[in-house]
């Protein structure tokens, strides 16, 4: 079993496990920042004002620096000889392994808070989890990311309190938003071929046992906003081996087509 | 000849309003403070409109602080300062002018002063 071609000692680090696992597991991540970090840039000069574009943007550039150490990693695991920007730039819709909340569209503001709330509330877990890694890089990492998620959650949850208690309007919104996101919610947390092994090795976070702590943070800040929990129990899953909704196309098609078009151009 | 935007039948101005005041009412401009390090003093830095204290605290670390600029910040709603008016310049800061005395340079160190 032989997890690199590096000589960071992988093997030795998974034992027990299989030999590609984490670099899927650091490209799950990865994905998911990519991904919003590009959703988020989309509202970039289209905010309500000034202040909340460049907070959107702030927020895009973290996520996208994470995505950079991450994919920087994961193509360092392959050992392949592919970079980061190779992982990002050309790799296809089904070799993507984001969850199917982040590549969801914007919508109004309202909708774009809802779906960042619930990524920061995720992500803050994660990272805690993830800070104990016996995987040091990783671990380095998520020093790094939880100071920015403790930021991002300040932000994006501060506003649901703001646009849930706001007017009829904002509230009705932002259920609205809740509502239509609910069910990209239990894939945050469904047990996977590999994060659970990497969980027991000690290297990643187990997704199910990050949702009590997600579930107490957003019905302390529903509370607070007066907005209701759904009760429906439809939910989408799949992001994770591949499968997506239609937008994850779209999105990458205007994220890459630069590099597809002039492989290799640099600006 | 006026000219009103045209927009759907249903879409009403007061729809998007707080209240149905105004866009931005409730909404009010803050000054923004930034202490640079440890032992020196806030120093303005800017301003920015946000509709309460935490969102002008947030929006002027997004603002203000991208690259490194501080470690506090203190907002201030613009209202809350009261300023002198420049039409008092001359009575207020002029008359310092003349008065060289106020200035420690003004005195001679006596010669056996001498841990000063």
């Amino acid at each position: 079993m032989v997890v690199t071609g590096t000589s960071e000692g992988g093997a030795d680090r998974l034992a027990g496990v299989p030999g590609s696992s984490l670099f899927r597991y650091v490209l799950y991540h990865a994905d998911d920042n990519l991904i919003l970090a590009q959703r988020l840039a989309e509202w970039i000069s289209r905010a309500h004002d000034l202040e909340e574009d460049i907070a959107l943007a702030n927020i895009a550039l973290d996520l996208l620096g994470r995505a950079r150490m991450l994919l920087a990693y994961a193509a360092q695991l392959e050992g392949k000889g592919r970079s980061e920007d190779d992982l990002a730039m050309f790799r296809s819709e089904r070799e993507f392994t984001n969850l199917l909340l982040v590549e969801q569209p914007n919508g109004d503001f309202a909708h774009t808070m809802v779906r960042q709330f619930f990524f920061d509330a995720y992500q803050l877990g994660l990272w805690k989890s993830l800070i104990r890694s016996a995987d040091s890089p990783l671990a380095a990492i998520a020093g790094k990311a939880i100071k920015e998620t403790r930021y991002h959650l300040r932000h994006s949850s501060h506003w649901l309190v703001r646009l849930g208690a706001g007017t009829t309007e904002s509230r009705r919104r932002t259920q609205r938003a809740i509502d239509g996101l609910w069910r990209f919610v239990p894939e945050m947390f469904e047990p996977d071929e590999v994060s659970d092994p990497l969980a027991d090795a000690g290297i990643g976070a187990c997704p199910n046992r990050l949702q009590p702590a997600w579930d107490l943070c957003v019905q302390d800040t529903f509370s607070t906003a007066g907005l209701l929990l759904p009760d429906d129990p439809f939910s989408r899953s799949g992001g994770r081996s591949g499968f997506h909704t239609e937008h994850l196309g779209y999105l990458l098609a205007e994220m890459q087509w630069m590099q597809r078009s002039y492989p290799g151009m640099q600006w | 000849m006026s000219y009103s935007v045209p927009r759907l039948a249903e879409e009403r101005d007061t729809d998007f309003m707080p209240q149905g005041e105004g866009r931005f009412s409730g909404w009010s401009l803050w000054e923004v403070f930034i202490r640079q390090r440890r032992g020196m003093s806030h120093v303005h830095a800017g301003s920015l409109h946000a509709p309460d204290a935490e969102m002008a605290l947030q929006s002027a670390r997004d603002v203000y602080t991208r690259r490194g600029e501080g470690i506090s910040l203190w907002v201030v709603r613009s209202s809350d300062i009261t300023a002198s008016d420049a039409s008092d310049a001359d009575s207020l800061f002029e008359p310092t002018g003349d008065k060289p005395y106020r200035e420690a340079t003004f005195y001679q160190v006596p010669a056996e002063v001498k841990w000063l």
